[in-house]
């Protein structure tokens, strides 16, 4: 071929002193990088995605893995990554398809908001000594309460409540579908759900029999594609998530590979094995604002109105009027997915291009329903790339009720962010279908690291509010005197509603 | 028979709603709602095997999730008829608006005149036991089985010189079929979907649906009941496994 080969990208080498060939690294790799040829183990470095699954399995640390250093000629404008890719789209014409979150090197505004403490003028609160409130709920909240007085002179609420979820931390999962990831990932994460009083979505990709146990801890997701959505399935779910769109590739649908579509998701979706699982770009029955209201409350009379709805949105440039509008549709939750969000696949240029960043649309967000009066009928559900507990209390600083995670607990079942998902040969049993793969991953083992994770970022969470002198998670909802901005231009400090550091 | 009637003028939607659900519990066989007048959601997420009557015009979404009643629409049908439907039959007597059939998984869908745009929209199928019919009798606007995943849509163009002129038919389509009266001209046909000759075979196969469609609006079949159809199914159940490269 003319263009001849790009270079690889790692380079993995084998320590011949260290390694006891004892070849789990062959059996770890299902990419193929490692062969046996008679007595040795022969390594094909362009074959490795950096899952690092036989780095970790290698009982004596003999491999390495480096990011193979092949130096083009320096180049301000036409890095490495874009001359490839134009190569690549020399060489096939096609749309370039890439996994994992936003790749781009822009800069994190979490990262250049600070948090406050309490120093003399106010005490700081010790967690070990007094509760901490983290109790969330989410849906909507009366504008006020009117009480009445019984015959026996009791005092009795009168206003009737919508429903709400009732969370003991306000870490929730994300909707990552059965397909997409595995019968294994999504066990693990709906045991975790349950066991640390929290929620986790379906994604859009139908609810598996064996999660049934789990079901009062799950959100069922409609999206465009309607998989797996009948009543039974919206019974089943303690809410409902209407999918808009997805902070990863805004204003797309999704394309599930017919290798993915095995006999189980097939099943669990309501389609033909091995077929294309297509979720068009818009839901074919929402055109309008007021098709959205038609859903939602399509949704609400099907549960006979016992169950909140929430709507997941992307970030985009119009966020805050968007759910301004989904404020007014009857809906309990407006989620936003912002642009550092994760995904099995999308094309690389949505993933890296399209959308804003979390941060700027919470504040927004929560800023134009607060001005409009409509932040009680709503709950705000943040969500793309939260990494730590430290974005988590930013976000709800910024105004966010509760968020979502999403790459945080794939990679707390072993995921190492290859971002290779759509391949569907995931070696850490995630985001693949292949039985032997799936059985890498326990959902025993995995539900404890999941929740592992949860309880230490609401450790760290109750410790950040303690040392802030706030008791209660209410007290940090949308306190932006509690953040500082770092280095962030006049005009993020604006959007945000932030003070400077200093100020 | 058990029979429950219910006056629906000016009732709102959901308290007609919880009264159609109440008789459907209290094991009505018929529901008779008179004096329908936009009125959303009936028969949305029912089960069970009544009958529904709606004599006037229901508003958009009528017989959503529904799984297994027979609805009989008498007058025309808004947005969305059969939406997201599972299980059971909505038999319309009359026109509907857009989108009708969208996302259907299981059951028939019966409209005697004409629908609007992107009918049969993402219908999909799972084994036999779920495959959704739409049988329409006049003519549909654009996007007719668009990005359809399973299932029959049939259309049958009475009272028309030709049963469908509008364009983007079964475009992304990668499962089940479009069966249309007569001809179709090839710049009618959406990326994706492809023609083939209407069978001595597929007449066998959708004889028993012209002939429930005809007995429920009390038509002669026999005019039907020939191989002057187009069939239209997809290229490939994998319309986009070409479309992109690894990154």
């Amino acid at each position: 071929m003319s263009l001849g080969s790009i270079p690889p990208k790692y380079k993995v080498s084998i320590d011949r002193e260290q390694c006891m060939d004892c070849g789990r690294c062959i059996e770890n790799c299902s990419y193929g990088t490692f062969r046996r040829e008679g007595d040795k183990i022969l390594i094909q470095s362009r074959k490795c995605t950096a899952c690092l699954r036989c780095v970790s399995m290698c009982p004596r640390d003999a491999i390495s893995l480096t990011e193979n250093p092949v130096d083009y000629r320096s180049h301000p404008l036409w890095t490495r990554e874009a001359r490839e890719d134009i190569i690549k789209q020399a060489r096939s014409g096609k749309i370039i398809l890439a996994g994992m979150g936003n790749a781009s090197n822009l800069p994190s505004i979490f990262d250049r908001l600070l948090l406050d403490a309490c120093q003399v003028t106010n005490p700081s609160i010790d967690p070990l000594r007094e509760p901490m409130e983290l109790r969330t709920y989410i849906g909507k909240k009366p504008s006020k309460l009117e009480f009445k007085k019984t015959e026996a002179g009791d005092v009795e609420l009168a206003t009737k409540l919508s429903p709400n979820l009732k969370l003991e931390t306000p870490i929730m999962i994300g909707h990552m579908s059965y397909g997409a990831i595995s019968l294994n990932a999504h066990l693990s994460m709906a045991k975790a759900a349950k066991e640390t009083g929290t929620f986790m979505g379906t994604g859009e990709g139908g609810l598996h029999r064996k999660l049934y146990p789990y079901q009062g801890n799950m959100i069922v997701q409609v999206a465009s594609g309607r998989f797996g959505v009948n009543v039974d399935y919206l019974e089943r779910g303690a809410a409902i998530e209407i999918k808009i769109g997805q902070g990863a590739k805004p204003g797309i649908g999704g394309h599930l590979p017919g290798e993915k579509v095995s006999a189980e998701v097939s099943r669990t979706r309501m389609i033909p094995l091995g077929s294309d699982a297509i979720s068009p770009a818009p839901h074919h029955d929402i055109y309008s604002i007021e098709d959205l209201v038609q859903l939602v409350r399509s949704l609400k009379e099907a549960t006979e109105w016992k169950k909140p709805v929430f709507v997941k949105i992307a970030a985009v440039h119009n966020v805050a009027a968007i759910a301004a509008g989904i404020a007014r549709s009857s809906a309990d939750a407006v989620v936003i997915d912002g642009s550092r969000g994760g995904t099995g696949a999308a094309p690389k240029v949505f993933r890296d291009h399209v959308g804003i960043p979390i941060e700027g649309a919470i504040a927004s967000v929560d800023q134009k329903l607060r001005e409009q009066g409509t932040r009680n009928e709503v709950s705000i559900i943040a969500s793309g790339g939260m990494r730590n507990s430290a974005d988590l209390a930013k976000s709800i600083a910024l105004g966010a009720d509760a968020v979502y995670i999403g790459t945080a607990a794939l990679i707390s079942m072993g995921c190492r962010v290859c971002g290779n998902c759509y391949r569907g040969l995931c070696p850490w049993g995630i985001a693949t279908q292949r039985q032997d793969l799936v059985d890498r991953l326990d959902p025993e083992q995995g539900a404890m690291q999941v929740s592992n994770l949860i309880h230490a970022w609401t450790l760290e969470l109750s410790e950040l509010m303690g040392a802030a002198g706030i008791n209660s998670i209410e007290s940090m909802r949308g306190n932006r005197d509690r953040l500082r901005g770092y280095m962030l231009d006049e005009g993020i400090l604006e959007v945000l509603d932030v003070k400077n550091a200093g100020a | 028979m058990k029979t429950v009637t219910i006056d629906a003028k000016d009732m709102h939607y959901t308290p007609l709603n919880q009264k159609v659900r109440a008789a459907v519990a209290d094991g009505a066989e018929e529901i008779i709602l008179n004096n329908v007048l936009g009125q959303r959601f009936i028969g949305n997420g029912v089960r069970g095997n009544s009958r529904i009557i709606v004599n006037g015009v229901p508003g958009g979404d009528v017989c959503m999730f529904m799984s297994g009643p027979t609805c009989i629409v008498n007058g025309n049908a808004e947005h969305a008829p059969g939406n997201t439907m599972d299980k059971g039959m909505l038999v319309i007597h009359g026109s509907a608006g857009d989108a009708v059939a969208h996302g259907m998984r299981g059951g028939k869908v019966f409209v005697r005149n004409n629908i609007g745009y992107r009918g049969g929209i993402h219908m999909k199928q799972y084994e036999v036991e779920a495959r959704p019919m739409l049988v329409v009798g006049g003519t549909a606007h654009s996007f007719l089985g668009e990005y359809m995943a399973g299932g029959l849509v049939l259309v049958l163009g009475i009272g028309q010189e030709k049963a469908m002129t509008d364009r983007g038919i079964g475009s992304g389509i990668h499962g089940g079929e479009i069966i249309i009266r007569g001809e179709v001209d090839d710049y009618l046909l959406g990326v994706g979907a492809k023609k083939f000759e209407f069978t001595e075979a597929d007449l066998e196969r959708t004889k028993p649906v012209i002939e429930s469609f005809c007995e429920q609006f009390g038509l002669d079949p026999a005019p039907f009941l020939d191989t002057n159809y187009t069939r239209i199914a997809p290229a490939s159940s994998r319309p986009f496994a070409g479309k992109y490269v690894w990154e």
